[in-house]
């Protein structure tokens, strides 16, 4: 029978049965941060349970280590030592691999696992955060779990899942210009919904994915947690091949070359059957921004606020009606030229080295608007970070009046105790626009890196294809 | 782990959709490192007028008795979606919510809920409406009832059947601890790995290469 690349991933990690649709699976790769998983290795080990291959078991600090020169344990949030400690403490113990706060290999928990090459194509991966299927972009099956099955995963090496049903989207055609994978995947989330994609793993495929550079392809299986799916994968190419390559932790030599072999196996059969076909058009594509608190409610970057009124569905007309009150628009509501208070560049969505140089190639020689209350620029990682200081990447941004901080998750969430202000307005290259999620009532809109940097300069909402 | 066979409660109607574990437990609210001490935070953006100081906002239902003693929650599509912190299910826990009524929920939040407990239970977005409304008459005399090993839900007189996977059902009927069940499987996983060395040797390594 043919098979699609999600049940050849599948297949290829069955331990056991369970009917039902469910099956044990093998899981390769376990990622704990500081935030979530010492919860699981305390638990563990208060019943006795040794960790299983701890080898394959890795560990950063991220979610609530600060971001500021020459930090320490010491976090603005209250309580917030105790998480970095305790999870250093018994992730020693138990033997893990610990990217240390000052270790050179630290950053947000999804950039750094594929870029140490810890995560193959072809491996099962999961880590107690939502964003782990960002790694499906090297045709892997990643997904989140909670902390208890964390501990399951440590405990067993495996984890009993029920089979999601499999979707495919397609993008056609060309990306237009100032348009990025930011906009792809943002413009399939306000087609069909934050919830379009609950119950799929989905592969997304087609020219336009095929033509785009690897760090760009984390971008979209970023997201399609925010689409509500159990996960996203992208089929491994020549693209994904060369990037894996000479990684820390990837194979080398003949056994890199094995490993291709069995890499290149990993697509679909000619007719596999997918049980949902998406298929979208790239040229209908421009830049997208959100105007609401779901990463659903987008629209074009020269389009307006939707109208409630024109929604039938009385639920989902009244979160509409909160959404505009807590964002403080109205229907109609041009969003291009919308003042901001703040911008931020960074998260696992959107701090790679390269969409730090398309941020950097709008501001160069330029300045952000002087009614900016903040601008900052996080790296994913410590490597990258460390990449764009190389190159200057620093010097354009700290010139045109951004921060220039260490690596972490940041202002993504304000658990580092370092949060955007009240209600302000900002425009951020992160994932979630959530009520309160950048700060209290603080009213995020989420935007390509290139977008955020041309708003920077604007001082509003701006569309960086106009920037000429 | 608590079992969840049958429950007759109270429910307390939420009906918005793409409620958020963000909005369920808000980072800040995640004070230790710790499954417990989650509940006064739970909803706290909402619940409180004055998060610091805990001021009740009197617009949130659970501060309305006797909604402040509900045991199932009803929602609209995919609840729980969002950051996959099991907080939020703990809070909800600690708070007393034993089954949460929606039309979806967001897949991590869904398997956090089964580990801890808790039924999340699949219903059509109109039949979860008209619960509601069925409720809000009278919350305490129309209490919901949920059978679980009949998979039947009691509502506004009439009865409907859910969806559950056979795992999922067990773990709640049994209130079993799935790392046990799983290392019984211990033969199979060994096995497993025996196999797969051959074929993906690159899997087994010990450190950078
Ligand atoms: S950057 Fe944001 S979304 Fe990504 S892992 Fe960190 S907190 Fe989560």
């Amino acid at each position: 029978m043919s098979r699609t690349l999600i049940d050849k991933l599948w297949d290829a990690h069955v331990v056991a049965d369970l009917g039902d649709g469910a099956a044990l699976l093998f899981i390769d790769r376990i990622f704990l941060h500081e935030r979530t998983g010492s919860v699981s290795l305390q638990e563990l080990k208060a019943k006795g349970r040794p960790v299983r291959h701890k080898e394959h078991v890795f560990v950063t600090m991220d979610h609530i280590v600060d971001t500021f020169a020459g930090r320490g344990d010491k976090t603005l949030m209250p309580s917030g030592t105790d998480f970095i400690t305790s999870t250093r403490a018994t992730a020693t113990e138990a033997g893990l691999n610990l990217f240390d706060v000052t270790d050179e290999r630290q950053g947000i928990v999804h950039v750094v696992s594929a870029e140490q090459g810890i995560t193959l194509p072809g491996f099962t991966q999961v880590c107690p955060d939502s964003h782990t299927c960002t790694l499906g972009a090297l045709g892997a099956l990643a997904w989140g779990i909670g902390s208890t099955e964390g501990e399951h995963a440590l405990a067993t090496k495996t984890l009993a899942v029920t089979k999601p049903k499999t979707m495919r989207v397609t993008f056609n055609g060309k990306l237009g210009y100032g348009v990025t994978s930011k906009d792809m995947i943002l413009h399939l989330i306000g087609k069909y919904t934050a919830a379009g994609g609950s119950g799929y793993a989905i592969e997304f495929t087609g020219p336009a994915i095929a033509s785009l550079p690897q760090e760009n392809r984390f971008t979209i299986c970023n997201m399609a947690v925010e689409f509500g799916a159990f996960s996203g994968v992208i089929p491994p190419d020549d693209i994904t091949f060369d990037y894996v390559k000479g990684r820390p932790y990837a194979p080398k030599g003949a056994a890199f070359e094995k490993a291709v072999t069995y890499w290149r196996t990993l697509k679909d059969d000619a007719d596999a059957v997918y049980d949902r076909e998406i298929v979208i058009d790239c040229t209908d594509i421009v830049p997208t921004v959100t105007w609401g608190s779901s990463p659903g409610h987008t629209a074009r970057i020269d389009g307006v606020v939707p109208d409630p009124a024109s929604i039938a569905d009385a639920t989902l007309r009244g979160s509409m009606e909160k959404a505009l009150e807590y964002m403080d628009v109205r229907p109609g509501q041009k969003l291009e030229g919308l003042p901001i208070d703040a911008v931020f560049i960074g998260s696992c969505t959107n701090s790679r080295l390269s969409d730090l140089r398309a941020a950097a190639a709008i501001v160069k020689g330029k300045k952000i608007a002087a009614g900016l209350k903040k601008a900052v620029i996080v790296p994913g990682s410590t490597q990258v970070k460390k990449a764009a200081e190389r190159e200057g990447l620093h010097t354009i941004f700290t010139a045109a009046g951004f921060e220039w901080r260490e690596s972490g998750c940041s202002m993504c969430f304000n658990a580092g105790g370092e949060s955007m202000g009240e209600k302000w307005r900002v425009v951020s290259s992160t994932n979630r626009n959530f009520e309160n999620r950048q700060g209290p009532k603080t009213r995020t809109h989420l935007a390509s890196p290139t977008t955020v940097a041309a708003s920077a300069l604007a001082g509003a909402i701006a569309d960086v294809r106009k920037l000429g | 782990m608590e079992k969840f066979v049958h429950l007759k409660a109270i429910a307390a109607p939420l009906l918005r959709v793409n409620i958020d574990t963000d909005v369920i437990i808000p980072s800040r609210e995640m004070k230790g490192v710790s499954k417990t001490g989650l509940s006064v935070g739970m909803f706290a953006n909402w619940r409180y007028s004055d998060v610091p100081k805990r001021v009740e906002n009197p617009d949130f239902v659970l501060n309305h008795a006797p909604y402040n003693k509900a045991q199932i929650l009803l929602s609209g599509d995919n609840f729980g979606c969002g950051s996959s912190r099991e907080h939020a299910v703990w809070a909800m826990k600690e708070w007393g919510f034993k089954a949460v009524i929606a039309p979806s929920f967001g897949a991590i939040y869904y398997g956090n809920c089964v580990r801890n407990g808790i039924l999340p239970l699949v219903l059509p977005d109109d039949a979860v409406r008209a619960m509601a409304a069925w409720v809000e008459q009278s919350p305490v005399v129309n209490m919901i009832e949920i059978d679980l090993p009949s998979q039947k839900v009691h509502a506004a007189g009439a009865v409907h059947s859910f969806k559950i996977g056979e795992a999922n059902k067990d773990m709640l009927l049994e209130g079993l601890d799935p790392i046990g069940v799983t290392l019984k499987k211990d033969a199979a996983i060994q096995a497993f790995e025996a196999k797969d060395r051959a074929q993906r040797p690159w899997v087994y390594i010990s450190g950078p290469t």
